[in-house]
């Protein structure tokens, strides 16, 4: 199993290590019963967590035709991202399902890094190296996963830590990154994150990372109870983004769902310009002619479950005495203290305020209502 | 942490506890660990008879949910009341506070699949 730079980190700070995307990864860290999944989310949300993302992969796309490339693969227009600019993107198959969903950030004019899901990155990898060759593009495309790591810092005290150490980073826009150097390397600081909460995302030399950390958590000792930011794992990682309503490929997003059905419009850019050869982006063919037809027949919703009993992915949404769709996420709310869930349900029925039932397999259907995502909005930060 | 010696062990992660004709059902460290934080624990009510290998309720976490085994057939004659207002007491005294329900057991022959704790432990090392 693939190890991060932090895997010994992890360790030191009792992680519980589990298999994620072939990558040994911290579910939660115990430190003699304590701790857990919900005091990790509650103190993401209510000061800051470390989540080592480094199992994420890190594509560098460069050479002339670049941006020709990631205008055919991804949905989002590229060519207008100004230099540090972030951009989260989706890439479609050509039946407009969904092949991962993306962070771009470009670097320069032929410069990028494409931030993809560890689960997909052989799989994203073939699908770039299958169009530079079809299209004889001029593209250098290097997996830069192994010889770099990335971690997230996120919480509402965490600008107030980056401060300690950089004037830059605390005042760039959210989705735009900064370059920093460090002797002879560089990072990439984002204001970026996948809690729902304000924060940073880094990606470095993965040789850099020990060196990283102490600057980073300049006078934090992660081990006492109340500091500021204290390491997270993979559990709160989802529980926090579930909240926020951000999709996770292999639940909301997959190749057989349509990409419009996931309500991530604004990264869905039908009217993209066509390339220099005529056409736009892998998937648009398919996506517009089922925007014209109507629109796709399931809408991604939220709910909130009224029981004690949490929807679980796969269970069967019902409505009026027949399925009318399927949870693709579902676990109890550390914030708001009942079980949340998304999924998919028929457009008639995908109105914030609908009632509908879930069917949790056992026998028992829970009551559930469709509410606007997200579930959970940070305040605005105290200037 | 080693797992108490005075009690069997199943596949499915449930210590079986035989005391005279009652059996005490309850889940080992290392499921407790896996499941993480548990919300929510809802037993078969006492009276409910069921068959070995029968589901005899669900337990929630933030992460999944798992369903509870015993390895007899028998009756459910009390559930731990203390779980419905802390769960949590699953994940931090899963040997003793945290135990599930007891059982009238009609068939004990079931707990001969089950392991002693010695045998559990080397096949399920505490992460």
């Amino acid at each position: 199993m693939l190890r991060t730079p932090l895997y010994q980190f992890h360790v030191d700070h009792g992680a519980k290590m589990v298999d994620f995307a072939g990558w040994e990864m911290p579910l939660v860290y115990m430190r003699d019963g304590a701790g857990g999944i919900t005091e990790e989310h509650l103190q993401v949300r209510r000061s800051g967590g470390l989540f080592d993302v480094s199992h994420m992969g890190r594509f560098r796309v460069s050479g002339r035709h670049s941006v020709r490339l990631l205008e055919r693969v991804c949905t989002r227009k590229i060519r207008d991202m100004k230099p540090q600019a972030c951009r989260y993107s989706l890439v479609c198959n050509e039946r407009g399902g969904v092949h991962d969903d993306v962070i771009v950030m470009r670097i320069d004019e032929d410069d990028f890094i494409v931030v993809v899901n560890a689960s997909n990155r052989e799989k994203l990898l073939g699908h770039f190296r299958g169009v530079i060759s079809a299209e004889s593009l001029v593209v250098k495309l290097d997996d830069t996963t192994m010889s770099t790591a990335m971690v997230a810092v996120q919480g509402p005290k965490v600008m107030e830590m980056v401060s300690k150490f950089s004037r830059e980073i605390p005042t760039l826009k959210r989705y735009t990154f900064a370059v920093k150097n460090l002797l002879v390397v560089k990072l990439y600081v984002s204001r970026t994150g996948y809690t729902g909460e304000d924060g940073v995302e880094v990606i470095l030399p993965a040789a850099m990372m020990g060196m990283a950390m102490k600057m980073l958590l300049k006078d934090v000792d992660t081990r006492d109870p109340n500091a500021l930011v204290k390491p997270a794992g993979l559990g709160a990682r989802d529980t926090l983004r579930l909240e926020a309503g951000m999709p996770l490929y292999g639940h909301e997003l997959n190749e057989e769902t349509s990409a419009l059905a996931s309500g991530l419009d604004f990264a869905i850019a039908l009217d993209k310009e066509p390339d220099e050869s005529g056409r736009s982006f892998i998937g648009a063919e398919a996506l517009r002619k089922e925007r014209d037809s109507g629109g796709p027949a399931r809408k991604l919703v939220g709910m909130k479950v009224d029981s004690k009993r949490s929807a679980r992915q796969g269970m069967a949404i019902w409505s009026g005495g027949k399925q009318a769709g399927v949870v693709t996420s579902g676990a109890p709310s550390p914030t708001l203290g009942v079980p949340i869930a998304m999924g998919y349900v028929d457009r008639a029925l995908a109105a914030p305020g609908g009632k509908v039932e879930i069917d949790t397999g056992k026998g028992e259907r829970l009551a559930a209502e469709i509410v606007p995502l997200p579930f959970y909005k940070a305040p605005a930060p105290a200037k | 942490m080693a797992s108490p010696s005075d009690r069997v062990y199943s596949e499915s992660h449930e210590w079986h506890l035989v005391s005279g004709d009652v059996l005490t059902l309850g889940l080992t460290r290392y499921a407790v660990d896996t499941l993480t934080d548990i919300t929510y624990v809802q037993m078969k009510p006492a009276g409910f008879k069921f068959s070995a290998g029968q589901a005899i309720g669900e337990v929630e976490s933030v992460k999944t949910t798992s369903d509870i085994y015993c390895a007899c057939a028998g009756e459910v004659v009390e559930v731990n009341a203390a779980l419905a207002s802390d769960p949590g007491l699953l994940n931090s005294d899963p040997f003793g506070k945290g135990w599930l329900c007891k059982i009238k057991v009609s068939d004990t022959s079931g707990l001969k699949s089950c392991k002693p704790a010695a045998e559990y432990d080397k096949a399920h090392p505490a992460g």
